[in-house]
């Protein structure tokens, strides 16, 4: 099982001093909390995408590019990636890219997003959400899998002959997620193309993310891809952690009162009591995310988000080092003991490529470009 | 005899208030004219007063917490609704107005409700025909021809209230349970049923 951390890059004024980061300074502290989070042993990083403020994050491959370069092993991902709004043809360039630079070490999880204004600014509308996320992933798909696509749709220009450069790293494209939290067209998708399901599971009563999770189980069975317990699952959760759980009480509660999401709603108690949130001890931290396999079944992925809401990159680090010490090795321990052995672990580029019978080169040679007439062969004499 | 369920919203804010007497008199006369038409009726009510926090919290964080959540259910798998709000400047309150704002939008579609509000002055009374109608008609329910507006001056009369209002009662109460008795019992449609279409013809479809 893999355990790692997401992040939103939200910029928020932190409640206790009313100082916030410049985005100069949240996003160094982003950098410093991805490599750390290899540094205590956790296996992913997965970062958001936004193009509006609080949120800094509009560039997602330029950063985990920086990210991959600083870093040994740590698998990089999404939180999510605009599947509605971005070019699928340039989700297959960059990631693809990424793939190269990482050595493999990428996946994608694919996300609607749920900010009406962010459409129109690239050029489509709200009101095709699920449209899009079907049309540009299926076309996405073709693009990492066939060399040269021919291909025409609703939402964007068609393409002739197009090749997507640079193909994904030894023939195998990254492996994709796709994240929502309540539409059940979304875990259709995953299911269907046997691709992984990631709940953010976070914001909502643990009964819906059930739901959800069985159903897409139910329907990856449906299309063949193997039984409903070996379905592809991962899922967030919220933590704040001292040695001393009223410690860890009182020192969130002034983040979680005024956090962008739920502050100024519901209080503390509640909202721990409604979603997966646990503030509290490690050994709290500990039940509370074994207690999520009684209700979602054997899952792959684990990712914690720890550095919202305002919280100083100080604090962020000390989580850190309580997950790497206290936490996540007892959870890979107990999680692992109860793991059937029919049920696979999340598929990581060497599963992938192992599973496609080895690495192929599929580079694909210009037979000769338009302009000069002249061949990469003839290029390289 | 058939059976079917009647759900109360009453957005009452003061113990006793005349908004949930109205409601009362309405689920009372409902039941009577449902039994004379050979059903028997179960009622739940739900006081909008007791799920304020709860509304107020579902509106931040976009789910509705246990307490709410049974309301909202009870409501949602009710065969018929009664719905009764005090007036507040020139129409139902916040409180029942939030309630239905988080309600799912399908949730009240096809659904026999009756209206009722209250006020100090009848001049308040084309409220029901200018602003909960409207909302119903948007939620497509199936909203009964009469509502029913109860003023100061009809409780004027004593606990069995003015003949005109008992009359007023009564033939709503005939006409939502017409509209109840004639529907087969409710069955909330799941959404996650195993979808009628394959993800291909979704596909196929853009």
């Amino acid at each position: 099982m893999q355990f790692g951390i997401f992040t939103v890059s939200d910029i928020t004024t932190d409640p206790t001093t009313g100082r916030t980061p410049s985005e100069a300074e949240r996003l160094q502290a982003v950098l410093t909390i991805a490599q750390k989070a290899e540094e205590v042993g956790l296996d992913v990083f997965a970062l958001g995408e936004h193009h509006n403020p609080p949120f800094f994050s509009s560039s997602p491959t330029t950063t985990l590019a920086w990210i991959a370069a600083r870093t040994e092993k740590l698998q990089l991902s999404t939180s999510t990636t605009l599947v509605t709004t971005n070019d699928p043809v340039k989700i297959a360039e960059d990631y693809a890219m990424l793939q190269h630079l990482a050595g493999g070490r990428v996946d994608l999880m694919m996300g609607r997003g749920n900010t009406g204004p962010v459409y129109p600014w690239f050029g489509q509308d709200i009101r095709n959400g699920i449209e899009l996320a079907v049309e540009n992933y299926a076309l996405l798909r073709r693009l990492w899998t066939e060399d040269v696509v021919d291909w025409q749709g609703k939402f964007r220009t068609p393409l002739q002959g197009f090749t997507s450069t640079p193909r994904p790293l030894d023939g195998v494209p990254p492996f994709v997620w796709h994240g929502s939290i309540r539409s059940p067209q979304i875990a259709e998708q995953a299911a269907y193309y046997g691709d992984g399901f990631f709940h953010n599971h976070i914001f909502w009563p643990a009964e819906h993310t059930q739901r959800m999770v069985e159903f897409y189980r139910r329907r990856y069975e449906h299309y063949g891809h193997g039984a409903a317990d070996q379905a592809i699952v991962g899922l967030g959760g919220q933590v704040f952690m001292r040695k001393n759980s009223q410690d860890a009480v009182n020192e969130f509660r002034p983040y979680f009162d005024n956090a962008p999401v739920y502050g100024h709603g519901p209080s503390l108690e509640d909202f721990s009591r409604e979603t997966p949130l646990t503030v509290g001890s490690p050994q709290q931290v500990i039940e509370r995310t074994l207690g999520f396999r009684d209700y979602v079944g054997d899952y792959q992925r684990q990712l914690f988000l720890i550095d919202h809401a305002g919280l100083p990159l100080k604090t962020v680090l000390e989580q850190l080092d309580i997950l790497g010490e206290e936490v996540v090795p007892v959870l890979r321990k107990e999680f692992a003991a109860l793991k059937p052995a029919h049920v696979p672990d999340a598929p990581t580029h060497a599963s992938r490529v192992a599973a496609a019978g080895g690495a192929k080169d599929t580079t694909v040679h210009a037979e000769g470009d338009s302009v000069t007439g002249r061949t990469a062969e003839a290029a390289t004499r | 005899m058939s059976t079917r369920t009647l759900a109360v919203v009453s957005a009452g804010l003061s113990v006793p208030s005349s908004t949930r007497l109205l409601a009362d008199r309405l689920t009372t006369a409902t039941v009577d004219a449902l039994r004379e038409r050979g059903v028997t009726a179960t009622v739940e009510v739900v006081e909008l007063r007791q799920h304020a926090r709860d509304l107020a919290d579902n509106l931040v964080t976009g789910f509705a917490n246990e307490p709410l959540r049974d309301a909202v259910g009870t409501v949602a798998g009710a065969d018929g609704l009664i719905a009764v709000t005090p007036v507040f400047s020139a129409s139902y309150s916040g409180l029942f107005k939030t309630f239905f704002d988080v309600l799912d939008k399908d949730a009240l579609t096809g659904k026999p409700v009756l209206l009722g509000a209250t006020a100090g002055t009848a001049r308040h009374s084309l409220v029901l025909e200018h602003a909960m109608r409207p909302l119903f008609a948007y939620l497509r329910a199936t909203v009964a021809p009469t509502a029913v507006f109860a003023a100061s001056e009809d409780w004027a009369g004593g606990d069995a209230g003015t003949p005109a209002l008992t009359g007023r009662v009564h033939r709503a109460a005939g006409e939502l349970a017409d509209l109840v008795a004639a529907r087969p019992p409710a069955a909330p449609a799941d959404p996650f049923a195993d979808p009628g279409t394959s993800f291909e013809d979704l596909l196929k479809g853009l």
